[in-house]
């Protein structure tokens, strides 16, 4: 164990980490903005991925490639969201049907279950050859976060426009929302596609960025926006109180996990026991509001603040 | 106004908890009514109401609201003729949001909502001053999260979101059965207030008979869902809680079992 390899490997994980905050970033706009829990995401992670550099390889430019995968991963959502919507199966299941069936259409995208890219031959956007040594405007780490500064002033944009603000209302109270006129299964599946979208756009950039698709990418990728998530609002949100910086906080949330993912590793702890640690860090978090009201409820005040 | 034809609603039809909810129940209203409705638990007051509203279909009949035919449109379609405040104050609201966000999906009740900003400035302006009339202090609150808010406030927010752009049809669904007396009577006072401003067409469902002999212009009693007296004009002018026990008695050939009812 020496330090040299610990920041050696520092960067990497920051890069990672922002691009897995745009994963993130989809994640929550379903699991907090509308209230669903989207597993689709594991299957639209590897879809994003396998649609980018396919693209690539035969011949397409790195942003119409990148645009095909954001369009695959709103596809993806749209599906989910009309099963949940119009066959009015429960979201998760909603989302896992999507999610085995993109396991299928993820090895026809490719033809197998790997294909890589050359970074020497194609014009890649990202890639973790482009970390270190290269100018600022060519680097990973700069232009992953120049694309979330982007993209968060979009998402802030748009959740302040009516239709935002119908989906938000959506997540919030759906029956008030339906009271008010909001039709609630629409802003569903849009907030599905929005999500996906995101996921979509995230597993473009994760497999330019490690060189190639592979079938097993977007495992428990879930987990891991789900991780982001928590951790981020644990550390910011006292804090980040406003919708953008709320999801910016999202990101750091994804840099300080691949931090962490990268000490972990670097200790010597089996990698193969990573995924496990993480659901359980996970499985904790998200248990936590339960525990704390069964067994530390404090006594309501009156006039005391409700939970916002 | 409203016109409610012959409708039925079975919940679990076929299964073991099968509930026959409405059993032909017809009623219409004029323009301006103010009805309130009673009954027991079970009686079918808050099935009407939903049925209205379009919460699921119903199972036979028509519901016409201002001449239109509603009975297939889906809930949030129907909400443009409609404004709604339920029993459960956390029901009305968005907790999460602003009261003025609130207040701007309210306004856009019935509206196509597209890529326009969410609230405008000149909107703030206007909610500032309709909170001022509730007199509570929520115009100086207008960016705190609605879940912040007491049961009371939060429905006189609803109150003024089911009224802020006027309603063909005012649904109150014991809006304030879940407020303590005090902020009750209040709550009902500005719904009384707004009511007759307004001139809205209203059905308030309430539990207590005083209440429902209190406000309005009219008053129908149900019972295993339907309508088993309806009294309006003079006679419901001079009503009196002994008269309507009374009425009650006659009618279904049973005493009123219920204090809750009368005491509310």
């Amino acid at each position: 164990m020496n330090i040299a390899s610990l920041i050696n490997a520092f960067p990497g994980a920051v890069a990672q980490g922002l691009i897995w905050g745009i994963m993130a970033i989809g994640v929550w706009i379903t699991f907090r903005v509308l209230d669903i829990a989207d597993m689709t995401v594991d299957g639209t992670m590897c879809t994003g991925g396998a649609v980018c550099i396919m693209m690539m390889l035969s011949g397409h430019n790195v942003w119409v490639s990148m645009l095909a995968a954001i369009c695959a991963g709103m596809i993806a959502g749209l599906v989910t969201g009309f099963f949940h919507t119009v066959l009015g199966i429960p979201a998760i299941l909603a989302g896992i049907l999507t999610q085995l069936g993109l396991w299928s259409i993820n090895l026809k995208i490719m033809g197998k279950a790997n294909q890589a890219i050359n970074v020497d031959k194609y014009d890649l956007l990202v890639s973790l050859r482009f970390i270190k040594g290269v100018a600022v405007y060519k680097n990973t780490i700069f232009v992953v976060a120049v694309a979330i500064v982007i993209l968060i002033a979009l998402l802030y944009w748009f959740f302040g426009t009516e239709l935002g603000c119908s989906i938000r209302a959506t997540g919030c109270n759906p029956n008030m929302s339906r009271a008010q006129g909001i039709n609630t299964d629409r802003n569903k599946v849009l907030g599905l596609m929005i999500s996906n979208g995101f996921v979509g756009l995230a597993g473009s950039l994760i497999g330019q960025y490690q060189g190639f698709a592979d079938i097993n990418m977007g495992r428990g990728a879930i987990v891991i926006g789900l991780a982001a998530v928590i951790i981020g609002e644990a550390i910011f949100g006292r804090i980040f109180q406003n919708f953008a910086l709320k999801t910016l906080s999202i990101v750091f949330g994804a840099i300080i996990y691949y931090i962490v993912f990268q000490f972990v590793i670097w200790l010597g702890v089996d990698t193969d026991l990573l995924k496990m640690f993480s659901a359980i860090v996970v499985a904790i978090f998200l248990g936590i509001p339960t525990l704390k009201s069964r067994y530390f409820a404090k006594p309501v005040k009156r006039g005391g603040r409700a939970d916002a | 106004m409203l016109e409610i034809k012959n409708v039925y609603k079975t919940f679990n039809a076929g299964t073991i908890n099968e509930k026959v909810a409405l059993r032909g129940i017809s009623l219409t209203l004029e323009d301006g009514d103010f009805v309130t409705v009673i009954g027991g638990n079970g009686a079918g007051k808050s099935t009407m109401l939903n049925a209205v509203a379009g919460v699921w279909p119903i199972d036979e009949g028509q519901i016409i609201i201002d001449g239109v035919d509603v009975t297939k449109l889906p809930e949030y379609k129907r909400a443009g003729y409609l404004g709604r405040v339920f029993q459960d104050p956390m029901n009305g609201t968005a907790a999460a949001m602003e009261i003025q966000e609130n207040l701007a999906l309210a306004q856009r009740r019935g509206k196509a909502r597209g890529l326009r900003i969410g609230i405008t400035a000149r909107e703030r302006e206007e909610y500032r001053e309709r909170l001022a009339e509730l007199g509570l202090g929520l115009e100086t609150r207008m960016t705190s999260k609605v879940g912040l808010l007491s049961g009371g406030q939060r429905q006189a927010l609803t109150l003024l979101m089911a009224t802020l752009k006027k309603p063909k049809l005012l649904l109150l669904d014991e809006h304030t059965a879940a407020l303590d007396p005090k902020t009750a009577s209040k709550v009902l006072e500005m719904t009384d207030y707004i009511v007759n401003r307004d001139k809205l067409t209203t059905l308030m469902i309430t539990h207590n008979m005083r209440d429902a002999i209190v406000h309005g212009n009219r008053l129908i009693m149900m019972m295993e869902g339907k309508i088993i007296l309806d009294i309006k004009g003079e006679e419901k002018k001079n009503l009196s809680v002994e008269d309507l026990l009374q009425k009650f008695e006659q009618v279904s050939g049973e005493e009123f079992a219920s204090d809750k009812a009368i005491l509310g």
